[in-house]
């Protein structure tokens, strides 16, 4: 048994006690300790994502109990993605916060770092439904901390706005996890796919409540209209690294959308089949509808900012609910490319209200800034790659989507709202940038030198939503392959319950 | 005894859910154990209401009352009496920051969203 697939685990998680109480007043040492990390990350989710690229699915029984009475972690296609999608993220946006001074603000921002990342990477390995609740746990408390990291009255107010909406999901998500138990007698989710299936049809109203609580919870995590009254103001008042690494929290409610929809409530189960699928297509219109219009209503960078990063879980959230391999794969393309370009605008966003001091975020005319131009074109590359135009991977992810939803009934009414809000989205990237970048007031700010790292890390993230459409051939293939695999959940199942 | 359970469980979730709504952060906080107090009865009941049976295996003992349910509970106080525990110190660093205890935002037109 290889006991790498518990590395993106046990890693951050030592790395984060070790900096609480080894190191706690050495700045410059909890730096490299969590660069280190982050980059040993990144290798280890690379040669898990090897691992799993040939199709086989690795179980790792904790305690050494076998499943389904004990808690397993399970590598999969999906499951390698995603921490290696978390591991490059969290990456590039500790080199921004770094550069920029963000973790010297406050308190214990490293250590938090990488709970975060702990609670994200178990939360995307784990194959127990009980288990997913512990690490969505261990990611949201500490999320919370670097929330209202450096502080300030309305950060703190926007907490815990944020701290009592999650509490709330989190109550939301153990009465799911109890009714689903009591019907079935599980929470192994391959096991769960098991009994799930031998319940008839006429017994089946518990499981059916159970199994759309369960999806009321992803909801909130994912943004999804109307539960997502969190999002605006958490991501607009969060310092701007955290928001950044948010773009992947969002995603998480996605993937477990496609886990437990595609693995335990499947298409073709006949319990919940269409529980969920014209919920989920509508909301995810009306979720791309408001956030691309909040774009253009927005005063507020940030503002503007965390409605595109709702716009796009609702582009996401079409390409879900049609739950066919096809529209999977593009799902999965559009949330790589959707966590880079989300985490990209934050950062772009921040660097603008660093310069210009007082004015901050807001939409009016601001004087000259420094690095005015490249931060003009930073901010043209993160509004093409958001508002999905060429050549960027954006337009490659919309188009993939549009070609998923082509066999649909309501294709006319998908096409029609995609291709409508990404107009809105592109009106309202045109008139924020004019009023920030052109229009100019006020004398110069003199140019004082600014650090290269916080650029390094934008243009990082820039080059990967540009490799991602350029590599989007190889990108896709893996991607079919993911969605493939996903879609004959049996595979799966025989692995965890060791019966292949 | 069914019925007593079930009536605690909703009489406790139905004044947890009240007191969020009263957009205070004490009440909030306050229906927000309550709450917890309501789930965690439920999830204790999932495997079932027995009444006097050994969880353990023992000699000479016929039947169990399921183990796991009392796993997953002593799991979920742990979480929420730790998660209050941050609202509370988060809500407390609110109010003295901001001089009120609303949970709304007020509107603000400085243009400091996000910054240092």
């Amino acid at each position: 048994m290889s006991h790498w697939i518990i590395v993106p685990v046990v890693l951050p998680a030592v790395l984060a006690a070790i900096m609480t109480l080894a190191m706690r007043y050495h700045a410059a040492l909890q730096r490299v300790f969590s660069v280190a990390g982050c980059v040993a990350l990144v290798a280890v989710a690379l040669g898990l994502l090897a691992e799993a690229a040939g199709g086989g699915i690795t179980v790792y029984e904790l305690g050494n109990w076998p499943a389904p009475f004990g808690i397993v972690l399970v590598l999969d296609r999906l499951s390698a993605l995603m921490v290696l999608l978390t591991a490059v993220l969290a990456l590039v946006v500790l080199l921004y916060a770094i550069g920029t001074g963000w973790d010297q603000r406050g308190r214990n921002f490293h250590a938090l770092w990488q709970f975060q990342l702990m609670g994200i990477c178990g939360a995307f390995l784990t194959g127990d439904a009980f288990n997913l609740f512990v690490f969505f746990e261990v990611l949201l408390i500490a999320s919370y901390g670097l929330m209202i990291h450096a502080g300030g009255a309305r950060r703190l107010k926007a907490g815990v706005q944020y701290v009592i909406y999650n509490l709330l999901g989190s109550t939301l998500f153990l009465f799911a996890l109890g009714t689903i138990y009591a019907v079935t007698g599980t929470l192994n989710m391959a096991d769960l796919a098991v009994r799930a299936a031998e319940i008839p049809v006429e017994d089946s109203a518990l499981l059916r409540v159970g199994a759309m609580l369960l999806f009321l919870v992803f909801a909130v995590k994912a943004a999804l209209l109307p539960l997502h009254f969190w999002l605006p103001n958490t991501y607009a008042e969060a310092p701007a690294p955290v928001a950044a690494l948010f773009a992947i929290m969002t995603k998480i409610g996605a993937y477990a959308i496609l886990r437990f929809y595609t693995l335990i409530f499947g298409p073709d189960l006949d319990v919940t089949a269409d529980l969920i699928d014209e919920v989920l297509l509508f909301g995810a219109l009306a979720t791309l509808a408001v956030g691309m219009i909040g774009i253009l209503g927005a005063k507020r960078l940030g503002r503007l900012a965390a409605f595109a990063a709702i716009g796009s879980m609702g582009t996401l959230l079409i390409a879900v609910a049609v739950f066919t391999p096809q529209s999977t794969a593009a799902a999965l393309y559009y949330t790589i490319h959707s966590t880079l370009a989300g985490a990209l605008l934050f950062l772009v966003v921040d660097l603008v209200r660093a310069r210009r001091g007082a004015l901050g975020g807001a939409l009016v005319p601001g004087p000259r800034m420094a690095q005015h131009g490249m931060l003009a074109a930073l901010w043209f590359g993160a509004a093409i790659a958001t508002a999905g135009l060429p050549p960027l991977s954006g337009f490659v992810g919309k188009l993939l989507v549009l070609d998923a939803t082509r066999e649909m009934a309501d294709v006319w009414l998908i096409w029609g709202a995609v291709l409508a809000t990404s107009l809105v989205a592109v009106l309202g990237f045109a008139q924020a940038g004019s009023v920030v970048f052109w229009k100019l007031d006020g004398a110069d700010s003199s140019p004082a030198p600014q650090p290269a790292l916080p650029l390094v890390a934008c243009f990082a993230l820039l080059a990967g939503v540009g490799m991602l459409a350029v590599l989007a051939g190889p990108v896709m293939r893996y991607l079919e392959a993911t969605a493939a695999q996903m879609h004959a959940p049996a595979a799966y199942i025989a692995a965890v319950l060791g019966q292949g | 005894m069914e019925a007593l359970m079930a009536s605690a469980i909703g009489l406790l979730t139905a004044a947890g859910i009240y007191l969020v709504l009263r957009l205070r952060t004490f009440p909030v906080i306050v229906g927000l154990s309550l709450l917890t107090y309501a789930v965690n009865l439920f999830l204790f009941i999932t495997g079932r209401l027995a009444v006097d049976m050994p969880p353990i295996l023992r000699k000479g003992v016929e039947s169990y009352t399921d183990p796991l349910p009392q796993a997953l509970v002593l799991t979920a106080i742990v979480i929420s009496f730790g998660m209050t525990a941050v609202a509370v110190m988060l809500a407390l660093g609110a109010y003295l920051s901001a001089g009120d205890d609303d949970v709304c935002l007020p509107p603000d037109d400085s243009g400091a969203e996000g910054g240092a």
